[in-house]
């Protein structure tokens, strides 16, 4: 058995010091280098994905459970924001919580069933229930538009309407921080252990008396929560939105960032996010070799950085240092 | 009093009766030794009693109730405890968190609790904490609380799985094969740990190879063979059961076999 790195795991306040504090000094300080808004826009894009990120980081990371549909919690978020407005008067802000509210309920009855598969069964499954709301926001053209999407109204705190991407660079960023707090609280809860037992070994969690299927459940139920909030905070920076955000590829990003940026690492969440946002503008440059380049940086760090980027890179600081 | 009983057990796969009408009787705080040779079914019936498998005939009983086909989860909220044959350690997380999950059944915090650290998560964290770190304690492995348990060796990440049992401070602990793999020394200690946990007042069931181990410490011992009960006593009784010589040695043992089965 090999050595593995449960130092990531330790203390919970050393955690909150050495990841927090550092992160929340970086989102102060970075606007002052950005010259234009399209610098806020793309921050904030990163932030809102990984919020996604980072809630599926807790499912896939320590529970040690796949989804590759969760985009669709996106989805649910994003067209909360888009059609209550719209179509049942609820002015944005009730309709983000009511997308809270309906992505919590929809992965308690979805999650109920699918959570009983394991491994290959558990990811067909969850990617059929993405590909499922995906097609859904597609095809109910009298209330989603269609493929062609629709638009979404700005989001009014205090009276005034949010414009542009400046404010959402400050919302997603300071909500980011928040779910790191929350993801690093679960962590060294009783719940946390039992979900990184379960990850460990199943069948030795439930028999020191863990109700396997209920705290899968559970944090099913959480990654859903920060998956629809980011998608509502993307419709509401972007003030459009289209069937795209659920679809598969979507779905198969926040895996990918998850894991770039290493399982189990909550700010290698936002490592991740920033990577799969950001590499794309920077990449523009190549425009017909986008994706190849992509593809290719993805797989170089999979292959020579297995643990994900921020792992592997503390690890081989921590080795020098030694 | 017993606490546990297993009445008339049988379980088949496809056409081999891996565990065929075994009924048994644990009284409390007792070390109760299951032998026998490979492939007799020992394995198969913890599975059973711990709720692995359902049992194709037959019941099990803890404590008086009849707990046959409960979940794996609920017996343990029960008070049964198992470590297994093929270590089940959770090797990321580090020695004391993972007796820490042994605390489960104990602790009592809610999920918007624990998401949001309130003071009883805290007060709970600490307390469970110190509670696996006296069950750390009972298998001497206190000092490695902090290393990640995939890189002990492998006698102590035995000993830790005893230890992340003992937390659950079960009634009954099933440890199935706790000696495989061991050396002399290392059983000497385990065997000290054993009388340990007896001494607290649980219920041990042994599933073990090593005789010395099993005769030294077992109160009563349960013969199986073929997955049917062969012969059921004490240490003494069994040693010299004509019928478990014979399931151990064969029929016509040579002189030298019997001399070691002394």
């Amino acid at each position: 058995m090999s050595v593995l790195p449960a130092d990531r795991f330790r203390g919970l306040p050393q955690q909150r010091l050495f990841s927090l504090v550092p992160l929340a000094a970086i989102i102060l300080l970075m606007p002052l280098m950005f010259s234009s808004a399209y610098y806020y826009r793309v921050a904030a894009l990163v932030f809102i994905f990984a919020i996604a990120a980072l809630g599926l980081n807790l499912l896939m990371g320590f529970a040690g459970q796949v989804s590759l549909g969760h985009a669709g919690f996106m989805g649910i978020g994003a067209y909360s924001v888009a059609i209550g407005p719209a179509h049942l008067g609820i002015s944005p802000l009730p309709s983000f919580v009511l997308g809270v509210m309906i992505s919590t309920l929809v992965a308690f009855v979805v999650g109920r069933p699918i959570l009983r598969l394991k491994g290959h069964y558990l990811a067909v499954a969850t990617l059929g229930f993405g590909v499922l709301l995906a097609v859904a926001f597609t095809n109910e053209a009298s209330w989603t538009g269609g493929p062609d999407g629709m638009i979404v109204p700005h989001l009014a705190l205090l009276g005034r309407p949010l414009r542009g991407p400046e404010p959402w660079y400050w919302i997603s960023a300071s909500t980011f921080l928040v779910g790191a707090a929350v993801a690093l609280n679960l962590i060294a809860s009783p719940t946390g252990r039992a979900l990184r037992g379960i990850h460990d070994s199943e069948i030795a969690a439930r028999m020191l008396g863990v109700d396997v299927a209920g705290k899968k459940l559970i944090i099913f139920v959480v990654a859903a929560v920060y998956a629809s909030v980011a998608g509502s905070y993307l419709a509401l920076l972007n003030s459009y939105i289209t069937p795209d955000v659920s679809s598969f590829l979507r779905s198969i990003e926040l895996v990918a960032m998850v894991v770039l940026g290493g399982m189990g690492s909550i700010p290698g969440s936002l490592v991740g996010s920033a990577v799969l946002v950001i590499l794309p503008q920077a990449l523009a440059f190549f425009h017909d070799y986008e994706h190849m380049m992509l593809g290719l940086i993805v797989m170089s760090v999979m292959i020579f950085l297995r643990r994900g980027i921020l792992p592997s890179v503390t690890a081989a600081f921590a080795q020098r240092h030694k | 009093m017993s606490v546990l009983n297993a009445e008339h057990l049988s379980i088949a796969f496809g056409g081999l009766r891996a565990v065929d009408a075994v009924s048994f009787e644990v009284p409390s705080g007792i070390v109760f030794s299951i032998i026998g040779p490979n492939g007799a079914g020992k394995t198969t019936l913890f599975n059973i009693i711990s709720g692995q498998c359902m049992p194709h005939d037959g019941y099990v009983r803890f404590c008086g109730e009849d707990v046959t086909g409960l979940a794996p989860d609920q017996l343990a909220r029960r008070g049964l405890a198992r470590t297994f044959q093929n270590l089940q350690i959770f090797p990321q997380m580090t020695a004391i968190e993972n007796v820490m999950v042994g605390r489960h059944r104990h602790e009592a915090t809610g999920i918007i609790a624990d998401l949001l650290h309130l003071p009883v998560v805290r007060e709970q964290n600490r307390r469970t904490r110190e509670a696996a770190m006296e069950a750390l304690g009972r298998v001497g492995i206190e000092a490695m609380a902090e290393r990640p348990a995939g890189s002990l060796a492998y006698g102590n990440l035995k000993r830790l799985e005893i230890a992340r049992a003992l937390a659950s401070e079960p009634t009954v602990l099933l440890l199935d094969e706790p000696a495989a793999g061991c050396n002399p020394v290392e059983t000497a200690e385990l065997e000290n740990i054993i009388r340990g946990i007896v001494g607290t007042g649980v219920t041990v069931v042994l599933v073990e190879h090593d005789m010395r181990l099993v005769m030294n410490i077992s109160h009563r011992i349960h013969v199986l063979a073929n997955g049917r009960t062969l012969a059921e006593g004490t240490a003494a009784e069994v040693r010299t059961n004509p019928a478990v010589i014979d399931a151990y040695l064969g029929v016509n043992p040579s002189r030298e076999a019997v001399s070691a089965a002394g």
